[in-house]
């Protein structure tokens, strides 16, 4: 019992260091033209890099996931609204599985 | 007055925009609960280390290792990887703060730093304000918890196909965020469709198959956004937008 509580602990440092350093010891704007760059262009990558196959692998089917991408995209492409875009991927596999299954 | 209004303001639109990530958070923290159950917690523990860590798959890894009886240091090592990322996207919205914007507000916005939160926050214009990024950590944020320690108590009683559309819905959030930017610039389109593609190869080389996501993330993240920033630098004007 103590130890989960005590694992559970460990982790949090961990997790909370990993993300607190740099966001407080990089206080200045950056200089270099390289390093902005860089760090302009981080969250479009990971994100893209965590979406696509993991949106293919996290329905019941895949198909269902491939037509969630393919809506989410154009709902995105057509109104880039997040809740709009979200709520159409979802319905979209909601509605394949129902008729596949 | 006007400075409390325009808090208000950010402060409701992050709400609002917390919502998808509420539902997705929802979803995924109900299937990690039932990890968690798997090797004994407690709601009240799978609570604890949700609303603590914040993590999908840090805390799937710390389930994990509970369950094999793991020494602690491995616990600390784990956590450090599966959570790298993290790191890259507080350098990144370490650039976003204003620098009249009080130096606690870092402390707390930093343990909400999730692939989520950041990607909403991160792709506004101007200057980060963290009342946006509460107004979103108030809705989204209790959604992980108690769907974690409900997983661990209902266990399998949700509907699978509920669950199954419900975990879309934070992809489907990614999109909205990386679609509408590369539709206006050829340099974010190149990013995002190289990013899909270098993910799937990733899956696909029964060589690189084995990296484990997390690992992946980070060396695609490196990688592209090197190589994006090398080709498109950025224009000296933008840079202080």
């Amino acid at each position: 019992m103590h130890r989960n509580l005590l694992y559970i602990l460990i982790a949090f440092v961990t997790v909370y260091a990993v993300r607190v350093l740099p966001l407080t010891l990089i206080r200045k704007p950056i200089q270099s033209r390289f390093v902005r760059s860089f760090l302009r262009y981080v969250p479009y990558v990971t994100l893209a890099v965590m979406t696509f196959p993991a949106i293919v692998e996290a329905t019941a089917i895949p198909a269902a996931g491939i037509a969630a991408l393919a809506v989410g995209i154009a709902v995105a492409l057509w109104k880039g609204n997040l809740l709009a875009v979200s709520g159409a991927c979802c319905a979209v596999v909601f509605l394949i599985e129902l008729l596949v299954q | 007055m006007r400075r409390i209004r325009n808090k208000k303001a950010a402060f409701l639109n992050g709400m609002q925009d917390g919502i998808p990530i509420a539902l997705g958070y929802f979803a995924v923290s109900f299937s990690l609960g039932i990890a968690a159950r798997n090797v004994g917690l407690s709601p009240a523990q799978g609570f604890l280390a949700s609303a603590l860590c914040n993590a999908s798959a840090g805390e799937y890894a710390l389930f994990t290792l509970i369950g094999a009886n793991a020494a602690y240091w491995e616990v600390a090592l784990v956590t450090l990887i599966t959570n790298a990322r993290y790191f890259l996207m507080s350098c990144a919205l370490s650039q976003r703060f204003s620098p009249s914007t009080p130096f606690f507000h870092r402390l707390l916005i930093g343990n909400y730093i999730t692939d989520e939160f950041f990607g909403i926050a991160v792709s506004r214009e101007g200057d980060l304000k963290p009342a946006y990024y509460y107004g979103a950590v108030a809705v989204a944020s209790p959604c992980w918890a108690v769907g974690t320690a409900l997983g661990i108590r209902l266990g399998l009683l949700l509907s699978a196909r509920v669950v199954s559309a419900l975990s879309v819905a934070l992809y489907g959030m990614f999109l909205a965020i990386i679609i509408p930017p590369a539709k206006k610039e050829l340099s974010v389109a190149c990013c995002v469709l190289a990013g899909f593609a270098c993910s799937w190869a990733f899956g696909a080389i029964p060589a690189l198959a084995a990296i484990s996501t997390g690992t992946r993330t980070i060396l695609l993240t490196v990688g592209i956004s090197a190589a994006a920033a090398l080709l498109f630098p950025i224009r000296e004007e933008e840079s202080h937008a």
